[in-house]
């Protein structure tokens, strides 16, 4: 399903980032940066997601001198169960809530949602947000974080950080052009340690849903960009998109997961993963520069493995989604 | 597309892991520690005037130490991320799987905390250890009559 938005535009963004993604390449586009340790000053893990969160939104208000009451919505997801850091930050928001979970996708969800109200002229100023921390997806998901487990090759490492995106009606730089919501989609892959391969099919099918709506051919985007599918799952996709739907992804095609961090000399295996990887790269250094203009027109598609430990011991396989937002670059 | 078909494209597009070096490493390593272990074994027998089951104890015991301290320090899991299994088969694994589940669930209390995890990894190691001990034990009786 694609929708076609005629008065949405994006009028700041506000990104957040821990230390493994200020060392990483595009430190440089976050607005706040954390260098040494990740609890941030709190005293647990979860905590600090919850106060990374708070801090985005906390200064997206600060910075564009807008109180709180002038948000109509505010509209949250994380990774963490029953997206406690999403529902721990808006307690301390008077602002109306919406908490939504999409896995590593949830950003484009928010900005679907958001979208959507506004067009719809239901809302005028929507904040959409979304965070995750490395420690509290190991510690959730996986093993105790100082568990040292041999990991795959085809593993990625959940980025620390939270991004807030604040929507408006008023005419911006940025526009948010149309969006497509994905289909659940489940190819049978079990294996925990390759989320790439997990979500790859989903983001095909979405950006072909997306080109066939709009009547649009790759070549169209100045840039194609997958949420966090890694070096593998990149490769996968194109391979996927090749064989199923004949059509080949060019130059312009490239994966948030592989760009978040210096692949070379981080240990962070096939790359970044966690809702906040395709949000800080799609609206912190994405949207910064088609504010300079390098870019016109992105179609940016994070992508999330709806994993669930206790489904994948009951040996079910894992099903994936992604959503499309075709960002646009209007001349003021 | 059916799923055997995008199996295919996955497996194409996905590298090989190097079981071979890794087991090399973990040989190498995990072998070195066994005759650490085994040095240590006489060097107790020899300063304490320990018999060898005693000073096997002692050693044992040296191990958990070590792993537990280097896991609070950080360093063991980027240990295990450079020799592999050579450190987490040992007796050091087992330390350092209760290690880090109590490190981690300190937050939650004393009793649901760290009480209630602490066996989160290590329990299944218990658990089937106790087990194939019983059955092992038993077909020995049965053969050789114990």
């Amino acid at each position: 399903m694609t929708i076609k938005y005629n008065n949405v535009y994006i009028m700041d963004t506000y990104t957040v980032c821990g230390p493994y993604e200020n060392d990483g390449p595009l430190s440089n586009y976050f607005d706040k940066k954390y260098e040494k340790e990740l609890y941030f000053g709190e005293k647990s893990w979860e905590k600090a997601e919850v106060h990374l969160l708070k801090e985005a939104n906390t200064n997206i208000l600060k910075k564009n001198k807008i109180k709180e009451e002038d948000i109509d919505l505010l509209i949250s997801g994380d990774l963490q169960n029953q997206i406690s850091a999403s529902d721990y930050m808006a307690r301390d928001f008077n602002i109306p809530f919406i908490g939504i979970f999409e896995a590593c996708s949830t950003i484009s969800e928010g900005i679907i949602l958001g979208s959507t109200f506004i067009e719809g002229k239901k809302a005028k100023k929507v904040i959409a947000c979304t965070s995750s921390h490395n420690m509290v997806a190991e510690k959730q998901f996986r093993n105790p974080t100082e568990y040292g487990a041999p990991k795959k090759k085809t593993a990625t490492f959940t980025s620390t950080g939270a991004a807030s995106i604040l929507l408006t009606n008023k005419k911006s730089k940025v526009k948010i052009e149309s969006t497509t919501i994905g289909k659940v989609v489940d190819m049978g892959v079990t294996d925990v340690n390759h989320m790439g391969a997990v979500m790859a099919p989903a983001a095909g099918d979405v950006i072909y849903n997306h080109l066939k709506d709009t009547n649009r051919d790759p070549s169209y985007y100045d840039l194609i960009l997958t949420g966090d599918l890694g070096i593998y799952g990149k490769n996968i996709l194109r391979d996927y998109m090749l064989t199923k739907y004949n059509i080949e992804l060019g130059n312009n095609y490239n994966d948030c997961g592989t760009l978040l961090y210096d692949l070379d000399k981080q240990p962070v295996l096939a790359g970044a993963s966690g809702p906040v990887c395709s949000a800080l790269v799609g609206f912190g250094y994405i949207y910064k520069e088609m504010l300079k203009g390098k870019y016109k027109k992105v179609l940016l598609v994070p992508t999330g493995a709806l994993f669930s430990p206790t489904f994948t011991f009951q040996k079910e396989t894992i099903p994936g989604i992604a959503n499309a937002i075709s960002l646009e670059d209007v001349e003021k | 597309m059916n799923k055997n078909k995008y199996k295919e494209i996955v497996n194409r597009n996905t590298p090989k892991e190097e079981c071979f070096k890794n087991g090399i490493i973990a040989f190498l390593v995990g072998g070195t520690i066994g005759a650490l272990g085994e040095l240590l074994l006489r060097c107790y027998m020899m300063w304490l005037n320990l018999p060898r089951k005693e000073s096997g104890i002692l050693v044992t015991l040296t191990f958990v130490a070590i792993a537990s301290i280097l896991t609070a320090l950080g360093i063991f899991d980027v240990l295990v991320t450079k020799v592999k299994a050579a450190l987490f088969i040992p007796i050091t694994g087992f330390a350092h799987s209760m290690t880090s589940a109590a490190l981690e669930y300190k937050h939650e209390g004393l009793v649901l905390g760290i009480g209630t995890n602490i066996f989160k990894l290590a329990g299944t190691v218990i658990l089937y250890g106790v087990v194939s001990v019983y059955v092992f034990g038993l077909i020995r009786l049965l053969t050789i009559g114990g």
